[in-house]
């Protein structure tokens, strides 16, 4: 088991190797990258920043309680912290389990604990060059067809 | 005493810095924490109960604060 938050980038095949094991049959990887648009909006690029000492913490709690729930010891989870590009990755898990229902669902637990408790922050970079903290809650709102830049007319 | 809060990401950005020292009694609790930060100047517009972790733990608002506790006031997160 291992949760590191880490300020280069990551390499989610690393992370494969670490959990790798003949003990188990299924292995399942889950990388986090910088998507090009949200909400409708355009995005050049995020920063991700923490409470770094309590991020660790959490996220090390985190992966003990998949460990424990799902029972496997092979759990590996990295979060990057800086200025990222688009396609770059923000997060990565990797969960090696005898069987693949416990792979995807302890991956899963780690991501989705991840996104409730962690004290991580990201305020994106758009293409009108401004930037906004995203709220995960504000993130839900639709966005009417209309006000999508990719239906607006030129 | 007085406690040092961190402040991190939207709420540093409120404030204008990345932690604040607030005079509170004896026996404050995380309340009295939370009611003294949003009397600061501009920080009326912090939420009315945000989030608070001492010691790296999140924290309910009656717990008592002490000094040497580290106290932080965290933003809705966004990791992943």
């Amino acid at each position: 088991m291992r949760a590191t938050i880490v300020d280069r980038p990551i390499d989610p095949c690393a992370l494969l190797v670490e959990v790798s094991s003949t003990a188990n049959g299924a292995t399942v990887l889950f990388v986090g990258t910088v998507r090009e648009v949200n909400d409708g909006r355009p995005v050049t690029g995020i920063d991700y920043s923490a409470y770094t000492a309590m991020a660790e913490r959490e996220l090390d709690a985190i992966v003990g309680e998949a460990a424990a729930r799902f029972g496997t010891e092979h759990v590996v989870v990295e979060h990057r912290l800086g200025a990222l590009r688009l396609g770059e990755a923000s997060v990565a898990i990797a969960v090696a389990h005898p069987r693949r229902a416990g792979a995807y669902e302890a991956s899963r637990y780690v991501i989705e604990e991840l996104k409730k408790r962690v004290p991580i922050w990201k305020r994106e970079h758009y293409a009108d060059g401004t930037r906004e903290w995203v709220d995960p809650a504000g993130e839900r709102r639709p966005t009417p067809l209309a006000a999508r830049p990719s239906e607006a007319s030129p | 005493m007085t406690i040092r809060v961190l402040l991190f990401a939207s709420y540093a950005d409120t404030l204008g810095r990345s932690s604040v020292d607030l005079p509170v009694g004896e026996r404050a609790t995380v309340a009295d924490l939370v009611r003294e930060l949003r009397s600061l100047p501009g920080a009326a517009t912090l939420p009315p109960r945000p989030l608070v972790a001492v010691n790296h733990d999140y924290a309910p608002y009656d717990r008592e604060i002490g000094p040497g506790d580290e106290v932080a006031v965290i933003p809705p997160v966004a990791g992943g």
